[in-house]
């Protein structure tokens, strides 16, 4: 396959993804705004940190509350990190790479884009906002499906797998990152209700808070959420799993091409650190140091990947 | 009076349209309504739009679908489909001598001007050869007809002909929208075009190509007003869809960046002009085309289809000369008749054209797109006097012809069923010593009650288009 067409099927992943992550991050902090609107501001500046885009944020509004903040994540076209321009950017991926996609996963990129378009055409009145937040996930969901069922297992596969998972996982890490001061032992006051309001935010905007009651029986402590979140073998966006998956999908590739890339060793070599530690281990070396170094992994992976299958030279 | 394909005189559905018609007269219309939302629904969901041009918000556009199909008998289309394959053997031998010895030149049957004044003539095609000997792979043969036995040819499109993906999408959706139609009334299929699109592309793989051909389809890209097509071609061919800059020379070869490096291409089809095919062979400041593909294929490391200087064949002052040049290279009368046709050129026919301008219709030599055209008689007093002052002032540049009485086919209007005037361009595939025709093509339909124009970027509409089997 064309390096071109790589390349954009990679990003049409990671901006579906993307845009279902975003919606995810407005859900839990509409959810915590609802539950206490005392210090609501300050979720919404965590939100638009985790979110990846406070530099822009801050470049038009002075004020995080929460009106601007969910326009801003979910409909400003000035916004390149906004749902609506992410999934634009999907949909023009999706042309770009129209001959690597069956018609069913075109079809659902090009309706879930007509019907976003639509529906985020107006400023989202809160009250409509859960349906709005739905619609974006399913339309995430719908084309994930149709291309489950009808994707090829070859490398045109391994491209679009690898999108979602860099994605996906640089997702939970930034989640994990922002919050990580509530994560910490020392200002974990167990039990207060305020904390569990901030653990279940966590989860939530991970979509992990039903997950993580099956896994440990409802014991909710920071260490446990983190563990979940960065080690657990079956939890689909923990950064273990994702680099597990990275790792499968480069072999896949190493395979149908004969030939492996140094992107393989890479993701391999984040798979084995992740594996080596234990949650006490991250926490005593300092988490956001551990989430920070994980992220710069991430990137580098991605750009070695672009770089090795020859996305744009 | 016009001639009406579905209904004669009396109101009586003609033959090929007898069981479509049964079928229809029995329709509710909210339900036919309910239908044409559902197509439109279709269209926008598959994403078959296009960009116009002069819109300074390049919007992507539905091309308006009329669900009342064009129905066309056995009997009509093989005498059709004789016609066009003469024709395009002839285009093909045509083109092959203006390039190599020009026979028909010092035979004194079009003149020297003809091709001296052709913007689309290329010099550097002298004497090349192209694979299999083929310049035309693909041809658009614009149709119309005026009474139950009268077709003309309207102009050949051997350049980029556009418009195939409607011919298979407009069947998709009418086979997705009435599927028990098409068990009642037996339609030729038009679903292998895209197979014997790339059947016909391979035979014509060049000599350099050892090994099964690879192809490709050359697009401007993503911005281009038939990037849809493109991109739908490419993957119902299941070829690689690329632009310039995916490609280099590489070893002799034209090559494409591929994930596992540059990949040789044997035959590419390209759907950029001529003009922007190579900067360093044509026009330096094209960022499409690939510097130093015209030399490759010079030395037959790959196939260009159309192949570069087709677009002669295109030009409409040519276009009159068609008959003759039908009948020099195959020996025998062209089948298919031309539209007769003034030459501005020529001084006689010029001062007819003046005189009789209302009643006209006056076409660019080299537009395309039913851009820059006078259609005397729907024109006012004043784009008739503005047009009269273009062509005095260039009169080479122009060709007329009567207006014609276009049949017409119904629509499904706000008012319910009612005459529009059409015209048909089939695909037309040539390989070394083979023509292959689709049966079936495009139906074009001009949706504003009286107009001529089909053009779609003039607001013209498609219908599906019904070859009955024998």
């Amino acid at each position: 396959m064309l390096g071109k067409t790589a390349n954009a099927l990679y990003w049409m992943f990671r901006q579906l993804e993307r845009s279902e992550n975003t919606a995810r991050l407005v859900e839990a902090g509409f959810r915590m705004a609802l539950t206490r609107a005392a210090s609501g501001q300050n979720e919404w500046t965590s939100i638009v940190l985790t979110a990846g885009c406070d530099h822009a944020y801050r470049e038009s509004h002075d004020e995080y509350d929460a009106d601007r903040v969910i326009d801003f994540l979910l409909r400003d076209a000035d916004n390149p990190a906004s749902v609506l321009s992410v999934f634009k950017s999907a949909r023009s991926n999706a042309r770009m790479a129209r001959t690597a996609l069956t018609r069913e996963v075109w079809e659902s990129v090009n309706e879930g884009w007509l019907v976003l378009k639509d529906l985020l055409a107006k400023p989202v009145n809160q009250s409509e906002l859960p349906n709005v937040l739905a619609t974006i996930r399913q339309r995430s969901a719908m084309v994930r499906g149709a291309w489950h069922g009808t994707a090829l297992r070859n490398d045109i596969y391994s491209f679009a797998q690898l999108g979602t998972r860099l994605e996906r996982a640089d997702n939970t890490a930034r989640i994990l990152d922002v919050k990580y001061y509530v994560l910490l032992p020392a200002t974990a006051y167990v039990g207060s209700s305020l904390d569990n309001v901030q653990w279940e935010s966590i989860l939530r905007s991970a979509s992990a808070a039903r997950a993580f009651n099956w896994q440990y029986g409802g014991e909710t402590t920071p260490m446990k959420i983190a563990d979940f979140l960065i080690l657990d073998s079956q939890m689909p966006r923990s950064l273990y799993y994702c680099c597990n998956d990275y790792v499968r999908s480069l072999d896949e590739l190493a395979t149908i091409y004969g030939e492996e890339k140094p992107s393989a060793d890479m993701a391999r070599g984040m798979r084995d650190s992740v594996k080596a530690q234990t949650i006490e281990m991250i926490f005593r070396s300092g988490l956001h140091e551990y989430l920070t170094d994980f992220l710069a992994q991430n990137n580098a992976l991605g750009g070695q990947i672009e770089t090795d299958y020859r996305f744009n030279v | 009076m016009f001639f009406d394909e579905m209904l004669d005189e009396n109101g009586v559905a003609r033959e090929p349209y007898k069981d479509y018609h049964a079928w229809l007269k029995d329709r509710d219309r909210g339900m036919l309504r309910k239908k044409s939302r559902e197509a439109e629904a279709f269209f926008r969901r598959t994403g078959i739009t296009f960009n116009v041009y002069s819109e300074a918000e390049a919007d992507e556009r539905l091309i308006p679908f009329d669900q009342i199909p064009r129905i066309i008998s056995a009997r009509e289309w093989a005498k059709l489909t004789k016609g066009i394959e003469q024709r395009v053997q002839a285009l093909n031998a045509f083109l092959y001598d203006i390039y190599h010895d020009q026979d028909i030149i010092r035979a004194g049957r079009v003149p020297q001007s003809l091709i001296a004044n052709n913007e689309a003539f290329l010099p550097q095609m002298i004497g090349v050869d192209p694979p299999g000997g083929v310049y035309t792979h693909i041809v658009g043969v614009d149709l119309v007809r005026t009474g139950q036995d009268e077709f003309f040819v309207l102009e050949d499109n051997a350049r980029t002909p556009s418009g195939v993906s409607y011919m298979l999408e407009n069947r998709e959706t009418m086979l997705h929208m009435y599927p028990e139609l098409f068990s009642n009334i037996r339609v030729e299929s038009v679903s292998d075009y895209p197979l014997n699109l790339r059947r016909s592309l391979a035979r014509c793989a060049p000599k350099a190509c050892t090994d099964k051909p690879v192809i490709a389809v050359l697009t401007p890209g993503l911005h281009n007003s038939a990037y849809y097509e493109h991109a739908f071609l490419a993957e119902q061919m299941g070829v690689e869809l690329v632009e310039g800059h995916d490609l280099r020379i590489v070893d002799g070869r034209v090559a494409m960046r591929t994930t596992r490096g540059y990949m040789p291409i044997d035959v590419i089809y390209r759907r950029v002009d001529d003009d922007f095919l190579d900067p360093l062979n044509f026009n330096p400041d094209s960022m499409l085309g690939v510097p130093g593909i015209f030399d490759i294929y010079r030395a037959g490391g790959i196939t260009i289809a159309n192949a570069p200087g087709t677009g002669i064949s295109d030009d409409k002052a040519l276009y009159s000369y068609m008959p003759d040049i039908v009948e020099f290279y195959t020996g025998k009368p062209a089948i298919l008749q031309n539209v007769p046709t003034w030459r501005c050129s020529e001084a006689d026919s010029l001062s007819h054209v003046l005189d009789n301008l209302e009643d006209l219709v006056v076409k660019e030599v080299h537009g395309s797109g039913g851009y820059g055209m006078l259609v005397g008689p729907a024109a006012s007093k004043k784009e008739v006097a503005a047009f009269r002052e273009k062509l005095k002032a260039n009169p080479a540049g122009y060709i007329a012809q009567p207006t014609l009485a276009l049949s017409t086919v119904p629509v499904l209007a706000k008012s319910g069923l009612a005459p529009r005037h059409v015209d048909l361009r089939p695909y037309v595939l040539v390989s070394p010593d083979r023509v292959d025709i689709t049966p079936g093509g495009l139906t074009r339909v001009a949706m504003k009650e009286g107009s001529l124009v089909v053009n779609s970027s003039q607001g013209g509409g498609t219908k599906d288009t019904w070859i009955l089997e024998d």
